[in-house]
């Protein structure tokens, strides 16, 4: 262990935190702003419409997003209409690459999150929000998506922990986020423990921020007055999204 | 292209073995892990709390950098001379490593779903422990974990990919290799996405079989 490259690591690797964050937080919201709508034709239009969204988010929580990358990166421009069109000045760029393919990456899985949350909205309370004479609209937005969005909220944080862990492959794609600093710098020093490590800790940093977010965010938009204790475990598995139940005895 | 179909039916193997292999040694390690933090001493209930926090915090992109890279080092510090981990050996092992993260919290949530008058009843009919593990609670705990086991498989296929920038000649990397010297990234990159489409179709396909025939008891 070489403590002075830990520290030169420590001056010179979060000047990559901007990237990483800047990565994250565009591509959570352009694929939460995609997502809402898809979720909501995934969760109640006709089932022709339903099965096109599945098809996107299926390929896109299928496949690696570092082959989405790559896909978007290098195969866009084998096509000669995308080449000649105005959109080459955007794709030609890493940094728009990795933002259009994490945006629709991250909108894949916000989708399903959110279509989970949508389906588990009861019944009787879109009936009741009929009853007291709301449009479709405004049931939507008043009624079916606060509840929805209050019951995705877990699994939403680990989608947000994800983008931030997931931003990491922009380093592929010549990007100098936190990773690609990381690397730049052990491919000048070939110091991998030291830098590595730290880069690691700054992602610890971040990620357990994230979760803290959501968590605050979870207790503020909770509707019981006295909030249950939280559970023991900081965090939750990341994707697994059926929840564990004790049998019914 | 057609040169690269049988580079792509050996990278094929390369990536299902070593998903295969890391996902193993994973449960292995991640029961093994659940199981101690059980019963075991606060201490060594921390050390695990931290390590899947650790191993659930940080980019699996960056281990397999860490262990590829500061395991050359290390071995080469260790041998006396310059040794370079393969690149397989350096991705199970960190894939492994992200697996039994997981794999840890999803079963020690099982464990801690079954009622504890399981175990109570166990012991009242004299079970020892290692009875009450095999035929009372770990029966009920697999078929618990069963649903969000299946998902962390679904990753690991997915993070398999990541393996290939270290140089493990696998799916995505004959695909990236096929791109350059070919010039046709599209078609190369697309056949990647149908590859790695199928197995996580395949194994999502496995884990519904496996739920349905071992539904969790009770329900």
């Amino acid at each position: 262990m070489n403590f002075g490259l830990m520290l030169d690591a420590i001056v010179v690797l979060p000047s990559g935190i901007g990237l990483t964050l800047t990565l994250t937080v565009l591509s959570l919201m352009a694929g939460f702003l995609l997502s809402v709508p898809l979720a909501f034709i995934r969760a109640f239009a006709r089932p022709g419409l339903s099965l096109a969204v599945l098809a996107y988010t299926y390929v896109f929580r299928g496949t690696p997003m570092l082959v989405q990358l790559f896909l978007l990166y290098y195969g866009l421009g084998q096509i000669e209409a995308v080449r000649a069109s105005v959109f080459w000045m955007i794709l030609r760029d890493p940094f728009w690459c990795a933002l259009l393919t994490f945006s629709l990456n991250s909108a894949a899985h916000t989708t399903e999150i959110l279509c989970r949350g949508l389906q588990s909205v009861p019944k009787g309370l879109i009936e009741a929000a009929a009853a007291l004479g709301l449009k479709r609209l405004q049931i939507a937005r008043l009624v079916t998506f606060p509840i929805a969005f209050r019951i995705s909220l877990p699994a939403y944080g680990n989608e947000v922990v994800g983008m931030i862990k997931g931003s990491s492959l922009a380093s592929t794609v010549t990007l100098l986020e936190i990773t690609g600093m990381a690397r730049q710098m052990v491919s000048a020093t070939f110091a991998p423990y030291e830098i590595f490590i730290v880069a690691g800790a700054i992602y610890l940093a971040l990620t357990s921020i994230a979760v803290k977010a959501t968590q605050f965010l979870e207790r503020r938009l909770s509707t019981d007055r006295n909030p249950a204790p939280r559970r023991r475990a900081r965090f939750r598995p990341a994707l697994p999204h059926q929840e564990i139940t004790p049998p019914v005895p | 292209m057609s040169g690269f179909a049988s580079q792509f039916v050996v990278a094929f193997m390369v990536t299902v073995g070593l998903a295969l292999v890391a996902g193993s040694l994973g449960t292995a390690f991640g029961l093994f892990l659940a199981i101690s933090k059980g019963g075991a001493a606060p201490r060594f209930m921390s050390v695990v709390t931290a390590y899947t926090t650790v191993v659930r915090g940080v980019p699996e992109l960056l281990i397999i950098l860490l262990i590829y890279f500061g395991g050359t080092t290390l071995a080469s510090k260790v041998a006396g001379r310059y040794v370079e981990v393969n690149a397989f050996t350096a991705g199970v092992i960190a894939l492994s490593v992200v697996f039994s993260g997981y794999a840890t919290e999803v079963f020690r949530g099982a464990i801690a779903a079954v009622p504890a008058g399981q175990t109570e009843a166990a012991k009242s009919l004299g079970l020892n422990a290692w009875q009450r593990w095999m035929f009372i609670i770990g029966p009920q705990m697999l078929r618990l974990a069963l649903p969000a086991y299946g998902n962390l498989w679904i990753s690991l296929f997915k993070d398999t990919a990541l393996v290939s920038i270290v140089g493990l000649t696998d799916i995505m990397r004959v695909a990236y290799v096929g791109a350059g010297s070919m010039r046709a990234p599209l078609s190369f990159y697309l056949a990647a996405s149908a590859l790695y489409l199928s197995l996580t179709t395949v194994t999502l396909l496995s884990i519904r079989l496996a739920e349905r025939r071992y539904p969790a008891f009770g329900r």
